[in-house]
């Protein structure tokens, strides 16, 4: 547990010692902020034009759910935001330590490479956190001027915890198998976005497979969350994408040390 | 301490050490002496847990490196050849960093890296980040991750490598009080070095170990009788066959260079024996021409030059 804990304060403070952290907190919040304010005043422009449209048939204005208009395709949109800018956070974590030698001290020091591996990913998780954290800055405006309801926009936050969990898992892996942050970073993104829009195949071929390749999807799983409904379904689709990826980091780094690699 | 016996280890097909066996005792410095790519740092690198080996074992306080890595690690401090430094974290908040992942707690740490800071004297750098320091700098910030939990034992991968002639005084200065305490490996492929650090060389070439002993001794077990030269007038290959006839001679070569019909011989002897007068005699009672005779002494750099080209005749 301290061995973890040591791991992951150095990783954290390492985060927000160096620009990266800021640099990919800014730009996720400055396009997710762009895209809330198209959503929105597209939002309100429906909203107005509907109330002008009962006031000439002389009806009640109707009640726009706010939830579905607007928070749902922002969860959306903070996904695939997500989904470019979560490679940059994992692309350092083993791949520095490699190239700078650093490894060697973690590697013959009296810590697992399991403590070593939890200690970079929970760190990762942290900053992805304060990411999301942010976003709620947003919210805030909606609490502001609607109604909006809390359950699902906690459940899409959920949502978008674990599915950007699964990301960083293999972001790791992708780190721990080369030195080169680039390399890591390009390759953990092709991963992801293969298992993004695999469930758009699911259309061409046979409606069996279809439902298998449906089912791998990332985002496939995250509509149910952005809509406000928790199924352990998806929760446990997430979370064995996280292991998986763990599983793989871990494996990769227990053969670069048989293969006497870096 | 470190006990390591038929250790090999292969990369593929390349094997970088072959059944590699050896003992350190407690509060010993040992050098291990060899060319680049002798395997030095795959020996190190086992010994620390970095990497496992192909076949054989290795003991370090009585725990099995494969088996009890985790006990092993905690007693080992190792400075690899490039220090494992964090560039964006100061000097204080690395070391502290180090001392916690080595498993020293609370109050015992904060004296710990403040003793080692004081050791290799990097206090006055506590504050700065560690890529904004000179080599020397840190090379010792290196030296004070491997000492700062008090290990029992220290492995150093070629510690003086970089650094200015004072720094390398200095460096070798304090390895040398680190003695006694702590058991130490260091490598390196400077002989003067090993002379001045080491009670102990192992040398290693090509992945095997060609020799071990004090460096005095080895100095006098291959030469510290003598190499004699000759220059001799006279056929080269009966001059060769009658010097070798003499009792005591291990070994001649000619170098031709001698000028006219004369060459000159390098004879080696086995250990303390003047055979000077023997080989004048035979010389001379052949009817040759005797030119020259002397001997010579071989530095530690012959005997190493010797023992890494020669190896088969260390053998015997």
């Amino acid at each position: 547990m301290r061995n973890f804990a040591a791991i992951l304060e150095r990783e954290v403070r390492s985060y927000f010692l160096s620009p990266l952290a800021y640099v990919v907190i800014f730009f996720f919040l400055a396009v997710s902020g762009i895209f809330f304010y198209l959503i929105l005043s597209n939002f309100v422009e429906i909203c107005i034009r509907a109330t002008m449209q009962a006031q000439m048939y002389q009806m009640m204005p109707p009640k726009l759910n706010v939830n579905m208009m607007a928070i749902r395709p922002m969860l959306h949109n903070m996904a695939l935001f997500a989904l470019f800018f979560l490679p940059l956070v994992t692309m350092k974590l083993y791949a520095e330590e490699k190239k700078s030698g650093t490894i060697e001290l973690l590697m013959t020091s009296p810590v697992t490479d399991g403590q070593v591996m939890l200690g970079k990913y929970t760190a990762s998780l942290v900053l992805y956190l304060v990411m999301l954290a942010l976003t709620f800055v947003y919210m805030i405006f909606i609490y502001a001027y609607g109604e909006p309801e809390t359950g699902p926009i906690l459940s899409g936050y959920l949502g978008l915890f674990l599915l950007g969990a699964a990301y960083l898992a293999f972001g790791l892996f992708f780190s721990s198998l080369t030195e080169n942050q680039i390399i890591a970073a390009a390759s953990t993104f092709a991963f992801i976005l293969v298992f993004w829009a695999i469930g758009w195949i699911s259309d061409f071929v046979s409606p069996r497979i279809g439902r298998v390749l449906a089912y791998f999807s990332l985002i496939e799983h995250f509509d149910d969350f952005a809509r406000g409904v928790i199924d352990t379904k998806h929760i446990v689709f997430y979370l064995s994408f996280v292991f998986f990826g763990l599983f793989l980091t871990y494996l990769s780094i227990q053969s670069a040390r048989w293969r006497g690699a870096k | 301490m470190i006990e390591v016996r038929h250790l090999s280890r292969n990369f593929g097909t390349v094997k970088a050490i072959e059944d590699v066996t050896f003992d350190v005792r407690k509060g010993e410095i040992v050098g291990f002496l060899g060319p680049n790519g002798a395997g030095k740092t795959t020996t190190m690198r086992i010994l620390t847990g970095y990497i496992p080996a192909t076949s054989g074992t290795a003991k370090v306080a009585g725990f099995d490196v494969q088996e009890q890595s985790l006990e092993v690690r905690k007693r080992i401090g190792y400075m690899p050849e490039n220090p494992p430094l964090y560039g964006d974290m100061t000097v204080e908040s690395y070391l502290h960093f180090v001392a916690k992942i080595k498993g020293v707690d609370g109050k015992l740490r904060k004296r710990n890296v403040e003793k080692v800071m004081e050791q290799v004297e990097i206090k006055d750098v506590r504050h700065r980040l560690i890529r904004t320091l000179s080599k020397g700098y840190k090379q010792r910030v290196g030296l004070a991750q491997a000492l700062v939990h008090d290990p029992e034992v220290l492995i150093l991968d070629e510690p003086t490598i970089g650094l200015d002639p004072k720094q390398i005084r200095e460096v070798r200065t304090l390895i040398k009080n680190l003695a006694g305490e702590h058991t130490v490996i260091l490598s390196t492929h400077i002989l003067p070095e090993v002379s001045m650090t080491c009670e102990r060389v192992i040398i290693i070439n090509k992945g095997r170990i060609v020799a071990e002993d004090t460096p005095d001794n080895l100095t006098a077990r291959l030469a510290g009788s003598q190499r004699v030269v000759m220059e001799v007038e006279g056929p080269v290959d009966s001059v060769i066959s009658a010097l070798r006839a003499v009792p005591g001679v291990m070994s001649v070569t000619a170098d031709r260079a001698g000028g006219d019909s004369r060459s000159v011989f390098t004879v080696e002897t086995s250990v303390g024996k003047d055979l000077r007068k023997e080989l004048a005699r035979t010389v001379v009672e052949k009817g040759w021409g005797l030119y020259e005779l002397r001997t010579v002494e071989m530095s530690l750099e012959d005997v190493f030059l010797h023992l890494v080209t020669q190896e088969e005749e260390v053998g015997n």
